[in-house]
């Protein structure tokens, strides 16, 4: 057990410093410090290619594919840099992050040449097409409908909360490919081009005013016939594959945003003497601890190496941080008081935290509700039955 | 970086939870309670047989000379089966001479210590009066006082090593709520008593020891008290069904598993830190203290609730659990006392 970096590793800390703190203090200043997912969308393009050029798009696949190779030790670096120097999140996090690894570790030698080197250069952005109107927290129960016609693909039905789909290049798209299946069965995983007369994308507003996410609306959407991942009726093990990468280093960059805010609420406790009342500073340091407590959560996870048995680190991560985060915005408006319910200017807009505050209501649904998250973690890492299924 | 086991630490685990598993089981363990509160089977076995008591004392001492990490996992698989040991006199004295004792008292001491020859406990006191090597003053709360061999006292800065039996000191031992550690206090008029080289060094080092056992202790005892409601929820049938199929039940169940996940990362954080000197050693002692401290005593409640009417008998463990775990909750420093250290630490005095 070991917490502490090798000198190698801090030197390689301070590359990726002065590569981020020179690009964020030149040619994409206009960007340093945006939060919103939805913010300046083409400059943010333009830093994924930029990203890409240099090599560190996505330092952890293997340098074939535009990666680094990068040790598990510098991928966290990086991450941990990247967020300290003020930059953005990314806006193809889908592609890096869940698409790229999925075609790695699924896809054909066809697939990896045409998909891989263009996600690592940024010029293709991928949203993520699960969930649907009638297939929320029960993902197998998807009805988005795919056949093969005449040498393609054609697909017919509904995704929803389709994040950033209005921005993005590429879908992947869970459909149900064999007439008549239920559940995980008869699904097949497809990767489709949204520029098409078939596909129709429309946004939709949340509560905070912003509109990251989208409905996406397939009529007669076409794809080439080997636009799939894995076999026809595989999707299900394709999806679960796909969200296990979910789990992984860019957790840490994540988390590094969540610095940002608690720091803005340090700061606006300090500003308002909310800093002085017991009460917040027993909150803020109940913050403090627990988001140390996920960085360190986030390094068991990432360092474990028996994958034979289940990782309690990795099953309990998403309601912890989405609870914390929640439990964040909370105290946010409880430092800021009334004057956090105010917008700056004249539109619905939210500075940082009481945009976190309402944002973060989604942070404990989306990606598996609590209490999904309770049910898996009770059966799968307590071996607890299963709850019932109902008849379709 | 490379926040996991060793194959070494590893071994240790499967070591210690074997050991205490077998010797520590819940008979010994009611034995000590209805007597003095302590296992001294187990006792005499972690000194002799398995030879780890000295795991984190200098081999120069006759220790293992490894580190907290490794104490942290004896500390864990101690906890789960509440054994009764003064484990927490043994790590705070063997860090406090370590730290700040002569080496007289080091070379007397420390390999007795390491060989589970002799009992120590470690105790503070807001004021004492000292005059011609006799210390005057009254230290309550000190946790398996009536047995200890000898004590390492503090008071401010200063620090001394106190003989039992010495004259002019009184120890009356107190029936506890946590009867597998049980309080005593000791009153001192004029009893001789010798000064340790470093008292604030000494006293900061047991301090750290003594966070670090009581927050390994909470972990298993947590994992614990998780373990054996999951092994109840899968045998116990009402309405036809496990218990453990109810959704109510198994959500706490998992808000548990949630809570005793981070207690494991701030555990083996804090005491990682601690042995690599890293500047986050403060903060992450604080934090592993307290959250260990609150993840135990919600697991032990559970653990009753979830057992129903047995979990609220004497027979069952659950109350052993439970009682550990309040006084865990306020040893060395309550949750509300180590958030405030840890809120000082980011946004300065209060006042």
């Amino acid at each position: 057990m070991r917490l502490g970096f090798t000198p190698e590793e801090e030197l390689f800390r301070a590359e990726c410093a002065d590569w981020l703190n020179g690009q964020m203090a030149g040619e994409f200043r206009d960007i340093r410090g945006i939060t919103k997912l939805t913010a300046a969308p083409e400059r943010r393009k333009e830093w994924e290619q930029r990203l890409g050029e240099a090599r560190w798009s996505c330092i952890g696949w293997p340098e074939q594919w535009g990666g680094r190779g990068a040790s598990l030790a510098q991928q966290v670096i990086f991450a941990e840099e990247y967020a300290r120097a003020g930059v953005p999140g990314r806006v193809n996090h889908i592609g890096i992050e869940l698409a790229g690894p999925t075609i790695l570790t699924f896809g054909t030698d066809e697939q990896k040449r045409r998909f891989l080197p263009d996600i690592a250069a940024g010029k293709t952005i991928f949203c993520q097409g699960f969930s649907e109107p009638n297939a929320g927290s029960d993902l197998a129960s998807v009805r988005t409908k795919g056949r093969l016609e005449g040498g393609q693909w054609v697909v017919n039905g509904q995704k929803i909360w389709t994040s950033l789909a209005h921005i993005s290049d590429w879908i992947f798209v869970v459909t149900r490919t064999e007439e008549g299946s239920q559940g995980p069965k008869g699904l097949t995983f497809l990767m489709m081009p949204l520029d098409q007369p078939g596909i129709e994308v429309r946004g939709i507003t949340q509560i905070n005013g912003d509109a990251e996410f989208n409905e996406t609306f397939f009529t007669d959407a076409t794809c080439p016939a080997d636009s799939l991942i894995g076999a026809v009726g595989d999707g299900w093990r394709i999806a679960m594959g796909l969200l296990a990468f979910e789990r992984g280093v860019s957790t840490l960059g994540q988390q590094m945003g969540f610095r940002n805010e608690l720091d803005e609420i340090i700061a606006a406790a300090r500003a308002n003497g909310a800093a002085k009342n017991p009460l917040i500073r027993q909150r803020i340091a109940q913050a403090e601890i627990g988001l140390r407590l996920m960085r360190y959560g986030a390094l068991r996870m990432l360092s474990n190496t028996d994958h034979s048995k289940i990782d309690g680190a990795a099953l309990t991560y998403k309601i912890q941080w989405a609870t914390w985060r929640r439990n964040l915005g909370e105290l946010a408006m409880d430092v800021l008081g009334q004057a956090g319910e105010l917008t700056e200017g004249a539109d619905y807009e939210w500075g940082v935290l009481p945009n976190l505050f309402l944002y973060s209501r989604a942070d404990t649904i989306y990606g598996g509700t609590n209490q999904i998250q309770r049910n898996l973690i009770a059966e799968r890492g307590l071996g607890m039955p299963r709850e019932p299924r109902g008849q379709a | 970086m490379h926040f996991a086991f060793t194959d070494e630490q590893a071994m240790i685990a499967e070591t210690v939870r074997g050991f205490f598993a077998e010797s520590a089981t819940s008979q010994a363990t009611r034995a000590a309670m209805a007597a003095d509160g302590l296992d001294r089977a187990t006792w005499a076995a972690l000194g002799s047989e398995l030879g780890l008591a000295g795991i984190a004392i200098p081999e120069a001492h006759g220790g293992a000379g490894l580190g907290m990490v490794e104490f942290a996992i004896l500390a864990e698989a101690a906890g789960a089966q509440v054994a009764a040991l003064p484990l927490l006199g043994l790590a705070m004295a063997g860090r406090a001479l370590e730290r700040g004792g002569t080496a007289e008292q080091q070379a007397e001491w420390l390999p007795q210590l390491a060989s589970g020859a002799v009992i120590a406990a470690v105790a503070g006191a807001d004021s004492v009066t000292e005059a011609d090597g006799g210390l005057t003053g009254s230290f309550a709360f000190v946790p398996h006082g009536a047995l200890a061999d000898v004590f390492i006292l503090g008071a401010g800065d200063r620090a001394w090593l106190v003989r039992a039996g010495a004259p002019g000191l009184t120890v009356t031992s107190h029936t506890t709520m946590d009867q597998t550690r049980p309080y005593a206090t000791l009153a001192l008029a004029g009893t001789p008593a010798a000064r340790l080289a470093d008292g604030s060094a000494a006293l900061a080092g047991a301090r750290e020891a003594g966070w670090i056992c009581l927050a390994a202790e909470a972990l298993g005892g947590a994992q614990a008290a998780l373990d054996r409601t999951v092994a109840y929820a899968r045998e116990r049938v009402q309405f036809g069904r496990p218990i453990g199929s109810f959704q109510a039940y198994k959500h706490r169940l998992a808000d548990m598993m949630i809570e005793i996940e981070q207690a494991r990362s701030a555990v083996y954080w804090a005491a990682c830190a601690l042995d690599e000197g890293s500047d986050e050693a403060a903060l992450a002692l604080h934090a592993a203290k307290c959250f260990a401290a609150d993840t135990f005593f919600m697991c032990a409640g559970n653990m009753i609730q979830l057992h129903g009417g047995i979990g609220f008998t004497w027979e069952h463990d659950a109350h052993l659990y439970f009682k550990r775990a309040r006084a865990i909750q306020t040893m060395l420093g309550s949750g509300e006392w180590h958030r405030e250290a840890v809120a000082k630490m980011i946004l300065g005095e209060a006042a």
